[in-house]
């Protein structure tokens, strides 16, 4: 963990500032302020409706806040996430997520899952379509470049057979890996993952922390991760945002935060695998 | 296998009960026939009523029969119509290219006549038409109930252009499809941020402002007259006129053949031919681009499709808009076709039949549409006799196929890109 | 002022009908989640059996007209029903959880039906009938206009208040409301509490049609001439309603209603009558634009 801890940059990439969102009556998230670092993993933990997904749909411009500025800087630009059209979050700010609930394309290859993620890029390339229908060598070069990319992600997660397969046919551990590499041919700054590990057998478990470690230590980029299982948060994150009734009662290292007798009660207290498991 | 007689007596019991209803549905409005006017007297009509209840019976007891004695689903084979289907799947681009060489050399052939060529021009029509559509509905997943308002305005545009500015078919063709494109556009802007459906009635609502607009605007559009003597095109300045005016060199005086009036419908029929091929062309090649596969993600999850930085808005515009843009080429073909537009060709039924098409010919399905149109065009045509009976006919058929094959006919999605194609690719 | 009197009351007379039949849309798009495009025929076929009624119990002889009114009331109300019971048994239902397309093609299909049937049995030209109730109340003077309230008018008012007070009662208070509810916010579990959910979906459509029947009765007393053409139009604006009210919400749909009966009514005294369809569209598409889930309807959350 200790090299991690060294390709993590001074400035933070995310900046979350006194977020506050409210449902009507209901505030889910209250003034919750916490940074996430490039070539970190973050997580975000707490229990059942202390409002994690929600601060998840906040980051990714699905809710609109009710208050506070949530900014990420991606080199020289800086983004307010929460004034900024959903689509650009993925596409200008480099955000990218995987759903609670997968959300592959049912209907289209993993191929073509991997490919749409790279709509950005590639539609540039094929001049909005013209050069496309042309036919033209600078689209052709273009959409080998993409497929190159998707190959080498299936390649890395031992998709290649299923590339030509519907996703919506595919057994649920593999559609959470083709989820997380789709967000990844988005070639992202900050990677959101919602509760990766829900569905997961312990082995496929392992080797998704694994694979998570992975992307941190080879892209460099921010992960945001939320999930309930303590073993894989404990075991992969650098940072731990602790979460209760929408406002943030702990921060810090995994050791820091296991210890931390807010977090005892609120959470950990209840649930003594996080603690017998610490640690890979 | 022989029906049991516990099958016999439940399906007796469905058709009694379906009868009884039939009873109380046929007795007002089949049992009694209102006077149209003053002079005529009110009619009953207690045959039609027995008619009808004796119909249902028949016709609800054998159905039940059928359902009851027929093996377990589990068990059972893949009907028939999909057997032959996957049959003939891998076979499925030379089936497609024999047809259209077929469908190429039908004018030549010595069989065809005048109303055959005509009736072929007619049904390509609504091939281009559902080509088109398929694109908004199959591949965006958009509902559009008001497709025809595209036509509209390409036939009408096609015909103000071509008598005020004076501008042959060639010149106001590509004019024709932006001005559809330019309303689509306008038109889903506001709408296509909005939930599906209420895209539907939307569509639906402009489909007959557009008409109302060329009913009442009289100066411009001729009003519920419409306009005639629009120009036929020409080929390369050839007209197909028996005397053409000074200046000008007919199709028949050019060749050195003696004039008949077939040329100009074999003329017509080639030029719909690749337009409509154009129309195919175009969809094939687009669904494998960035934005073909933007458009079947979108349909598939929006959520999705959001989070990896697809623009919705933008995406579905372009669907809707190169969607009327095709209805706007076809519109223009259509009034050179007729020589004559009015509002009556643009109601709510040629949009349901351009939608149907689509549907029942298997969303997406290139070859589904082929299908879907020949039935549907064509059947009515044959038909006539019936006259009474088509629309119904083709309301219950619309039915009948929902329930039957809810995916269409012809429901086959195509990768729009394979690994397992390219050099060192999947096994 | 006497003008503007007179097409209010013109307007509302005219909204409430459409408020009736958009209630029929709006409780099946609230249960099922699809556009009924048959609605509209199943008013029309309401008017006929209206119209058939009264001619029928002419032939009989009976005279006095609120007998012959309740008489044909009853009688539109249940055989009206039983057409909107067969659409969805024989459309709908097998379609059930089908892909999202495929009911309304199905009831695409089944209007055209609807209508070709009509046609079929009745004949293609317009059916007329002499007014059963004349008269009304003068309530202003101003020189030689009149504004009138008449005696009909009053009475499809009345009924219309009268309907959507017992039928918001039916859905707060009783268990088949409950049931519908239940079925609108989830099938499944509703099923799973031991709701019949083809049952309710069944009557969800019987009541729309009942009121769609209303509907029908009260105008073709009102304009006294029908044909089998004129459910596509009515049904078309009813479902304006319904959207401008708010899909889903029942007085959504009645104040839908009332408006788009306003903006008709005044959009063809003061501007040209020719328009007036192109007048409630277009406010629909501006009430779309700047409150998507209509004026009475509750925004939808995205669930992620």
């Amino acid at each position: 963990m200790s090299a991690a801890h060294a390709m993590q940059s001074e400035l933070p990439l995310l900046e979350v500032r006194d977020l506050t969102m409210r449902f009507g009556g209901l505030t889910a998230v209250d003034r919750l302020t916490f940074a996430a670092h490039s070539g970190a993993i973050t997580a975000l933990i707490g229990p059942n409706g202390a409002g994690k997904t929600t601060v998840f749909n906040c980051i990714t411009g699905f809710y609109r806040p009710t208050s506070g500025a949530i900014v990420i800087e991606r080199g020289d630009e800086t983004y307010r996430l929460d004034r900024l059209a959903g689509h650009r979050i993925a596409r200008d700010a480099g955000v990218a997520r995987t759903f609670q609930n997968i959300r592959l394309f049912p209907n289209m290859t993993v191929l073509e899952n991997l490919l749409v993620a790279q709509h950005a890029r590639l539609m540039r390339a094929s001049a909005f379509s013209l050069a496309g229908l042309l036919g033209l060598r600078r689209y052709r070069d273009a959409e080998e470049a993409g497929i190159a990319l998707a190959r080498s992600w299936l390649e890395r997660l031992d998709l290649v057979q299923y590339a030509d397969r519907d996703c919506g046919t595919l057994a649920y551990g593999l559609q959470r890996k083709i989820e997380i590499a789709r967000a990844m041919c988005t070639q992202p700054a900050l990677l959101c993952l919602d509760e990766p590990a829900a569905g997961l057998n312990p082995r496929e478990t392992t080797e998704l922390s694994r694979l998570i470690i992975s992307i941190r230590d080879e892209f460099g980029i921010g992960i945001l991760l939320i999930e309930h299982d303590m073993s894989l948060v404990m075991g992969i994150s650098d940072r731990i945002v602790v979460l209760d009734h929408g406002a943030r009662i702990s921060e810090g290292t995994p050791a820091e935060v296991r210890s931390d007798p807010a977090v005892i009660r609120a959470y950990l207290g209840e649930d003594d695998t996080a603690n017998g498991e610490g640690g890979r | 296998m022989a029906p049991q007689a516990s099958s016999i007596s439940a399906a007796l019991r469905e058709a009694s009960l379906a009868a009884a209803v039939a009873l109380v549905l046929a007795l007002p409005l089949a049992g009694v026939r209102l006077p149209s006017g003053a002079a005529e007297p009110l009619a009953f009509r207690p045959w039609w009523v027995v008619a009808a209840v004796l119909a249902v019976f028949v016709g609800r007891f054998l159905i039940a029969l059928h359902i009851s004695t027929r093996r377990p689903r589990a068990f059972a084979a893949p009907p028939l119509f999909d057997r032959a289907l996957g049959a003939m799947t891998p076979w499925r681009r030379w089936i497609f290219a024999g047809f259209i060489v077929a469908v190429a050399l039908l004018p030549l052939m010595p069989f065809a006549d005048r109303r055959m060529i005509d009736l072929g021009s007619l049904v390509l029509i609504y091939v281009m038409l559902g080509w088109g559509l398929n694109i908004v509905v199959g591949l965006a997943g958009l509902l559009d109930l008001g497709y025809v308002a595209f036509y509209a305005v390409g036939a009408y545009s096609y015909t103000l252009l071509a008598i005020h500015f004076d501008l042959n078919f060639w010149e106001s063709l590509p004019l024709a499809g932006a001005f559809a494109a330019l309303f689509g556009v306008l038109l889903g802007f506001p709408v296509l941020r909005l939930r599906g459906d209420y895209l539907a009635i939307v569509t639906l609502g402009f489909g007959e402002m557009i008409r109302i607009v060329l009913i009442n605007w009289s100066d411009l559009t001729g009003g519920s007259e419409g306009i005639s003597s629009i120009p036929a095109p020409t080929l390369f300045g050839l007209s197909f006129t028996a005397n053409p005016a000074a200046g000008e060199t007919a199709f028949h005086q050019f060749f050195g053949i003696p004039f008949a009036g077939v040329h100009k419908l074999i003329f017509l029929y080639y030029l719909i031919l690749a337009l409509a091929l154009l129309t195919h062309v175009f969809s094939m090649r687009i669904r494998r681009l960035p934005v073909g596969r933007a458009w079947e993600a979108l349909r598939e999850d929006e959520i999705a499709s959001r989070a990896l930085g697809l623009n919705p808005v933008m995406v579905k515009l372009s669907a809707f808009g190169i969607g009327a843009m095709f209805a706007g080429f076809a519109g223009a073909f259509f009034a050179t076709r007729q020589g004559f537009i009015n509002p009556s060709s643009f109601t709510f039924i040629e949009s349901a039949i351009i939608l149907a098409i689509v549907v029942l010919g298997g969303m997406g399905s290139q070859m589904g549409v082929v299908c879907a149109a020949l039935v549907l065009v064509l059947l009515p045509e044959l038909a006539r006799d019936l006259a009474g009976f088509r629309m119904l006919l083709f309301g219950a058929a619309m039915v009948a196929i929902m329930v039957w094959r809810p995916r269409g006919l012809l429901s086959h999605r195509e990768p729009s890109v394979r690994l397992g194609d390219r050099a060192g690719g999947a096994p | 002022m006497a003008y503007f009197l007179q097409q209010l009351i013109n307007g509302l007379t005219l909204g409430a009908v459409y408020g009736l039949i958009a209630i029929g849309y709006t409780m099946v798009y609230g249960i099922i989640g699809m556009i009924n495009f048959a609605h509209g025929e199943i008013y029309m076929i309401g008017a006929f059996i209206c119209m058939i009624a009264f001619a029928v119990l002419g032939f009989m002889g009976i005279a006095s007209v609120p007998m012959a009114l309740l008489v044909v009331l009853l009688l539109a109300i249940i055989l009206t029903a039983a057409y909107g019971w067969t659409v969805e048994r024989i459309a709908y239902r097998p379609l059930r959880g089908s892909f999202r397309l495929a009911p309304l093609i199905s009831a695409i299909g089944m209007s055209i039906f609807l209508q070709n049937y009509v046609q079929l049995l009745q004949g293609a030209r317009v059916k007329a009938m002499e007014p059963v109730i004349s008269g009304g109340f003068v309530l202003m003077r101003d020189g030689s206009f009149q504004v009138t309230l008449s005696y009909l008018q009053l009475m499809i008012m009345s009924v219309t208040v009268v309907l959507m007070a017992g039928f918001t009662t039916v859905i707060h208070r009783t268990p088949l409301g409950r049931a519908q509810r239940a079925c609108e916010q989830d099938q499944k579990m509703a099923a799973l509490s031991g709701i019949d959910v083809d049952r309710t979906i069944s009557l969800t459509f019987v009541l729309g049609a009942g009121l769609a029947a209303v509907a029908g009765v009260m105008n073709t007393l009102y304009y006294g001439v029908i044909d089998f053409f004129i459910g596509f139009l009515v049904g078309l604006k009813a479902f304006t309603a319904a959207v401008l009210g708010g899909i889903g919400s029942l007085p959504g749909a009645m104040l839908g209603g009332l408006m788009i009966g306003l903006i008709e009514a005044f959009w063809a005294a003061y501007f040209d009558a020719a328009y007036k369809d192109v007048a409630a569209f277009s406010v629909l598409v501006l009430v779309l634009i700047f409150r998507p889930s209509g004026l009475l309807g509750r925004p939808k959350v995205e669930k992620v």
